[in-house]
């Protein structure tokens, strides 16, 4: 074996973990607003199938708090394992961004996720909505760290050399990098979303089995509506961070794009096989100058192809497909939340519209992963663009190892997620009771 | 600033892998404790660590967040040392976080599957911490008497958390179940002598350092306060036995502070055993300086809320689904 098969294990093995973990997050970030206003309602009503519509969600809440600490546990040692040449390198910047997130969210969340889970009928309604509160407060600025270091890497700034390696220079430069207002903005509203279609989804799925529940119904409403308000911002937040990196990252655009050539007037590739080897696209159908409207809003602009960053360009291929799967994805999403939100205010859902929302129950998760991989595997071959180069970070770890312990996690991983979406639909199946 | 940041570093993350030990360790040893009690029981042993065992985890994230954050050249070489043995501890607490909240929702042979994966994984954790302390105590070397050492180590620790584990249960629980605790108590500290014996007649064998360190003539007799007081509260846990609800819980806890203090003192000032010590790992000032801002300001918050936490379960266990 080469140094090239340890890269892809590690490789793999990282982004297996990485794409595993940000899967339940992106559910909790957001749930754990919603299980706010399911709190506040029954605080307000007192009703029993408003209790019980809270007591279902916090049990998926639970469940998906808990797949979501056990497997960033193993992010926390992989960081070092698997890269430690990027602890070496800016692990001075890396470091204490993980650490404040260890500190001010991971705490916070835990224990008042233990007061709000196991304390209603020990504390009063205040101190457990209060608790409530922590809980999502924690996960956002659980959320707010990573991705400022996560931001960090894609446009750092505000760090200096010291002897070898990286120091910070100015720490707000560093956490409020250029890319991170609009990355922070996406995520949170990637993981309301997410979150939106997965409680409508299942409510959807709960009428499917019982149209009389009201309480499922009034749910798959106000997630619908929720949805329906977030997706177009999401349009307008994803268009601000594509130009946005276009600014700071015009490789990662071009490979997005499979735009091979610079020129004026690029036009937007809707498919294409792009051919890595010719650098070219294969079976390409094109609109005529539409990417150079989209990317500079001037139909003849001029945008940088992939020849102009050679060598140094990412895989295409992965970020070309994964960009058009998580924008089709969305536009479904949009579509179904504003057609489910107009047709919901009436009474009597008809039954295809529940099939579509309990189809689309994990789209959020389709288009985040997607979305992670243009950015991720477009930040390539940079681990932090044009610091450190992923190859350079890479461990001694011996590639028997990295394999057996990589087959080990797949088979962890699947046995959870299996396990994860079969106690979901069976918790929706059976509804909330009070 | 004369502050020396990375002795400070050091002795917080010490604080930072004792509190994980005792913490997750009782709710580890909850969880090996599993299988020895009734179907009715197993509910109330749940219910006695529900709310605390996602924030006990915590800690360790924490621990190997300083690590990271403090000693990075430590954090990659060890890491990657104890590659398998992290990756079968990590295996083991994903199983058993999962297979905790599985339990509570699934029914009929579901819910006994996970029941076995909660006690599974508890144990695989339990026993791959161990095992990594051996070879980190070993330096890492190859061999199979290092090996023998680090297996031995493992299934120590194992009894000590079955010995946390079963006073805690003591503390929170009563009736039948905690008649049951007092005996697993009782195996708990016949395994923890037995283990603690045999890995401090293999220590010499294995570690010049850790030999070294503690048969250095005077030091030797000032040293021997750690072992005693250990026996001490070994016979303190054994006496309150039906006598106090919260004395052998505090004597378990005690066993650990003072075995991890006899560690902390064979191991300083090193990070890696006889190759970096604390201030040769170290990263930059400028790291820790803005890390510690972080920690001062957190901190007390941190205690106060978890104190808070522990407030509101004071009391004993009642069985139920989130306590319903």
């Amino acid at each position: 074996m080469d140094a090239g098969d340890a890269l892809l294990l590690a490789r793999a093995q990282f982004g297996l973990n990485i794409a595993f973990h940000i899967l339940f997050p992106t559910i909790s970030i957001a749930l754990a607003w919603y299980l706010i206003a399911f709190r506040v309602r029954y605080a307000r009503t007192g009703d029993a199938g408003d209790l019980a519509t809270y007591r279902l969600w916090v049990k998926i809440f639970a469940l998906t708090f808990a797949i979501g600490v056990v497997s960033g546990i193993t992010m926390s040692f992989q960081f070092g394992t698997n890269w430690p040449g990027y602890m070496e390198q800016v692990g001075n910047i890396a470091g204490p961004l993980l650490g404040y997130e260890v500190l001010t969210a991971f705490f916070l969340e835990a224990t008042f996720l233990g007061v709000m889970l196991f304390g209603m009928n020990r504390v009063s309604t205040r101190v457990h909505m209060v608790s409530a509160v922590m809980v999502a407060v924690g996960t956002t600025l659980s959320a707010f760290w990573i991705l400022a270091l996560s931001s960090w890497m894609q446009t750092p700034a505000g760090h200096v050399m010291d002897g070898d390696a990286l120091i910070a220079g100015d720490w707000l430069e560093v956490i409020f990098n250029p890319s991170f207002p609009y990355r922070f903005t996406h995520m949170m509203l990637a993981s309301g979303l997410t979150a939106s279609f997965l409680v409508a989804g299942l409510s959807a799925w709960r009428l499917l089995q019982a149209a009389a529940d009201a309480g499922a119904l009034r749910t798959l409403r106000a997630a619908a509506v929720a949805a329906a308000v977030l997706a177009p911002l999401q349009v307008v937040v994803g268009d601000l961070h594509g130009l946005n990196t276009l600014e700071h990252q015009p490789a990662k655009i071009a490979a997005i794009e499979a735009a091979w050539k610079t020129q004026q007037g690029t036009p937007l590739v809707l498919f294409a096989i792009p051919n890595e080897l010719a650098g070219r696209n294969d079976f390409a159908i094109e609109v005529p100058k539409l990417a150079s409207l989209v990317l500079k809003h001037d139909f003849d602009a001029e945008i940088q192809g992939l020849e102009d960053f050679m060598p140094d360009i990412p895989p295409v291929a992965p970020v070309f497909f994964a960009f058009r799967i998580m924008v089709g994805v969305a536009v479904l999403m949009l579509a179904l939340a504003w057609f489910g939100a107009w047709r919901l205010r009436r009474p009597a859902p008809p039954r295809w519209l529940l099939w579509a929302f309990a189809g689309m129950t994990f789209s959020g998760w389709i288009a985040t992963l997607a979305g992670w991989i243009v950015t991720e595997i477009g930040r390539q071959p940079w681990l932090v663009t044009g610091i450190l180069r992923t190859t350079d970070a890479l461990g001694r770890v011996p590639e028997a190892a990295l394999g057996a312990s990589l087959a080990g996690y797949v088979f962890v991983y699947s046995v959870m997620l299996l396990a994860y979406i079969v106690v979901l639909t069976h918790l929706a199946r059976e509804g909330a009771r009070p | 600033m004369s502050l020396d940041l990375p002795l400070i570093f050091a002795i917080l993350m010490g604080a930072s892998i004792l509190a994980y030990v005792v913490l997750d360790g009782y709710d580890l040893g909850v969880g090996m404790l599993m299988p020895a009690a009734s179907d009715a029981e197993q509910d109330v042993m749940a219910a006695s660590i529900g709310p605390f065992w996602d924030a006990n985890q915590t800690w360790l994230v924490l621990g190997v967040g300083i690590l990271l954050i403090a000693f990075p050249t430590a954090h990659g070489y060890i890491l990657g040392a104890l590659y398998l043995p992290v990756a079968a501890m990590l295996t083991g607490l994903m199983l058993r976080g999962v297979s905790f909240e599985l339990r509570m929702k699934a029914v009929g042979w579901h819910a006994e599957l996970w029941n076995w994966l909660f006690w599974f994984g508890s144990f695989l954790a339990s026993f791959a911490q161990g095992f990594m302390l051996g070879r980190y105590l070993t330096a890492f070397q190859p061999g199979w008497n290092y090996l023998l050492f680090s297996l031995l180590v493992g299934a120590a620790l194992c009894g000590g958390y079955v010995l946390l584990g079963a006073t805690w249960l003591i503390l929170r629980t009563q009736g039948p179940l905690q008649a049951k605790a007092m005996g697993w108590t009782k195996w708990g500290l016949l395994w923890v002598a037995l283990g603690v014996a045999l890995v401090s007649l293999g220590t010499p064998v294995v570690s010049e350092q850790v030999y070294a360190r503690w048969f250095d003539f005077p030091q030797t007799l000032a040293l021997m306060v750690l072992p005693a007081a250990s026996v001490v509260s070994w016979l303190w846990v054994w006496r309150s036995l039906g006598r106090s609800d919260w004395k052998p819980f505090a004597g378990a806890v005690a066993i650990f502070v003072l075995a991890f203090l006899g560690l902390a003192y064979s191991v300083f000032p090193y990070v890696v055993i006889g190759w970096l010590t604390l201030w040769e790992a170290a990263a930059h000032p400028s790291a820790l300086s803005v890390t510690l801002i972080g920690v001062a300001i957190v901190l007390p918050f941190l205690i106060g809320y978890t104190v808070f936490a522990y407030r509101v379960f004071s009391g004993k266990a009642k069985a139920g689904l989130y306590g319903k």
